[in-house]
């Protein structure tokens, strides 16, 4: 179905690219010819992506491997030490404390997040009417600026003030100081996360209308109740996008960095310990450009591109007996 | 003669293409009875329920911001004075309209040059055969794998031998080079046109130039849009590349100057969090309308994401 030249780029399921098929009746030589004008003139197009792969990608990728075998403040020159960054990695009690706080958030903001947007998406799919008025309710927080959110955070989730503790105290809750107690700010930061959950809305939504109808009619002739139909109809039938957006959540969790980093740290925050906001991405943000510790940070570098490397490779594998694909055969 | 051919051609296929795009997919599915019932009641209370909650934010960043200092945490609706005072005081205490500019500055050319560079890759990937498209395409994927953190310090250390460091150039010129997510996308939208119309147009003599700037990027307007909408929004709402780029701030973009206004005025400073509250309300307020001026090509571009993603 894909041709050999194309193998690793054309997915499942593309229109063959361009210009596939039209040339197999060409007499030889001037295909040659064509092909020889093809090639130069498809340099010249893609040639800005080389350009800047090779500056912005290539040459940064090596050089980072090689800061991380040094010392390196920006003002001396970097200082070769083999792989004592890689040995202070696992001696560093703050990588611990920050790996544990960024795998806890991970854990559990990525399941709500996905639950939470797949519950709206199909809400969304059942509305008759105003459809577009709650699909646009559902994605604006997701336009708001990242450090708005962080700021949203601390002035909503007050311990004593705030909107959310003043509804909890409506129903006799006394709600925790979600901002200062240690124990409460990152179940706090996941609560405001899933505000953001729009475009997840979307992917779920795009995902469901695509389930075709006749599936749940024979649904319906078996006797299957909503609920039954949603787990064994129409979750399977959108267990790409499930798949996909659990992916991409989860990188994006590992590295999350601006409404922590807005909400706890920075020059104005010395009233409290903020130890369980402690980010990865922040921890190496620190040490890359407020400790110029660039050897160091590039080694933390690593470390992460390896641990978002393995996640991504179990869940694919997982994915496989899981996901189905319409018209897939593996 | 030529370009009007062509003219010509592009006009006529390119509502069909538009209208193809924006009909994709089923048409919506609604169940065949439309009379209420208590399940759909239901559906529609739990609806509001969940907009209220999304919506509310908003509403009471807003309501704050028009509080005097002393009830922005009253957590009132409606507030009992409502004063425009707040928006005079931030203007006073910050630069905000030469932050506003400096963002508007690096997010247009942001947008404006990933949505060419990235069309253009895209182009050559999806139009022409060479050998080592396949792993060469390949590779445009990878990059999109690889976690910022890794380039970030030799990015960085790039821009600091140059002397940049301090200025805007570091926020948007990388995007001279193309995007891979945006190379992805582009290439899917022109692998979707027809041939024919390309190869009609080589016939006529006309240049391979002039094959992409005049037939197929006027056809790939609704993706190219998309392009310009999502790095719009992504320039405008990033804080981690000021965080490290901008040292003064009379360059910093708005993000950046909130969470120096944050710093001055919330927990380390004065408590002046009606400050913080107006400005969040600027920073925000454009990306809420970008959103209501392109909102079709938003919704459906995160939904061709997920789908071909």
């Amino acid at each position: 179905m894909v041709s050999t030249t194309t193998g690793a780029a054309a997915g499942r399921g593309q229109p063959t690219p361009v210009g596939e098929s039209a040339e197999v009746n060409r007499p030889q030589r001037r295909y040659r010819a064509s092909r020889r004008r093809d090639t130069l003139a498809a340099l010249a197009f893609i040639s800005p992506w080389i350009v800047g792969f090779l500056l912005f990608t290539a040459w940064p990728v090596l050089y980072s491997a090689y800061l991380s075998l040094t010392d390196y403040d920006v003002i001396n020159d970097p200082n070769f030490v083999g792989l004592d960054n890689y040995k202070e990695l696992f001696a560093d009690p703050k990588i611990a404390l920050s790996l544990a706080n960024t795998v806890f958030y991970t854990l559990i903001q990525v399941p709500l997040h996905v639950l939470v947007s797949l519950a709206l998406a199909l809400l969304l799919n059942r509305a008759m009417r105003a459809a577009g008025f709650f699909r646009t309710a559902f994605f604006l927080p997701k336009m708001t600026p990242p450090v708005a959110v962080g700021i949203l955070f601390l002035l909503l989730f007050n311990g004593q003030s705030g909107l959310i503790n003043t509804v909890l105290g409506w129903f006799g809750i006394n709600g925790p100081a979600w901002t200062t107690d240690p124990h409460w700010v990152k179940p706090g930061l996941i609560l405001m996360s899933l505000w953001t959950v729009g475009s997840s809305v979307i992917i779920f939504l795009a995902a469901l209308r695509n389930v075709p109808l006749d599936m749940y009619d024979s649904g319906k002739v078996d006797g299957a109740n909503w609920w039954q139909q949603t787990i064994h109809i129409t979750t399977p039938m959108i267990s790409g996008s499930i798949f996909f957006v659990v992916v991409v959540n989860t990188i994006a969790a590992f590295q999350t960095f601006s409404e922590a980093y807005t909400a706890f740290f920075g020059s104005g925050n010395t009233t409290y310990s903020n130890d369980a906001a402690l980010f990865y991405a922040i921890y190496l943000f620190q040490q890359a450009f407020q400790f110029l510790h660039m050897g160091y940070a590039s080694a933390m570098a690593w470390l992460l591109f390896v641990i978002i490397l393995i996640i991504t490779l179990i869940q694919v594998r997982v994915s496989r007996r899981l996901v189905y694909l319409e018209g897939e055969q593996r | 003669m030529t370009s009007e051919a062509l003219d010509a051609g592009s006009r006529a296929v390119a509502p069909a293409i538009a209208q193809a795009e924006l009909s994709r997919g089923p048409s919506r599915l609604r169940p065949p009875r439309r009379t209420w019932t208590i399940g759909r009641a239901l559906i529609l209370l739990a609806l509001i329920a969940c907009s209220v909650i999304f919506i509310y934010p908003f509403i009471w960043l807003l309501s704050a911001s028009l509080k005097p200092r002393s009830d922005v945490f009253d957590n009132m609706l409606i507030p009992q004075t409502i004063t425009f005072h707040n928006y005079l005081t931030v203007w006073q205490q910050a630069p905000m309209a030469l932050w506003l500019v400096n963002t508007l500055f690096v997010t247009v050319l942001a947008a404006l040059t990933v949505a060419i560079s990235s069309a253009m890759v895209a182009w050559g990937f999806a139009y022409f055969r060479f050998p080592l498209r396949g792993p060469l395409f390949g590779l445009v994927l990878a990059t999109m794998m690889l976690p910022g953190a890794v380039t970030m310090v030799p990015v960085f250390l790039i821009w600091n031998s140059l002397g940049m460091v301090g200025t805007l150039t570091p926020l948007w010129a990388q995007n001279l080079f193309g995007s891979a997510f945006y190379i992805f996308l582009l290439r899917q939208f022109f692998l979707g046109l027809p041939r024919d119309m390309f190869e009609a147009a080589t016939i006529d003599g006309a240049g391979n130039w002039s094959i992409f700037w005049r037939i197929a990027v006027p056809l790939c307007r609704p993706a190219l849009v998309v392009t310009l909408l999502f790095e719009f929004q992504a320039a405008w709402t990033d804080l981690m590349r000021p965080l490290i780029y901008l040292r003064d701030a009379s360059s910093y973009t708005i993000p950046r100057g909130l969470k120096a206004l944050l710093d001055q005025f919330g927990f380390g400073g004065d408590w002046h969090w009606e400050i913080i509250v107006t400005a969040s309300v600027i920073a925000t307020v454009p990306m809420i309308l970008l959103f209501f001026a392109g909102q079709r090509h938003f919704v459906q571009g995160i939904a061709t994401t997920g789908s071909k993603g």
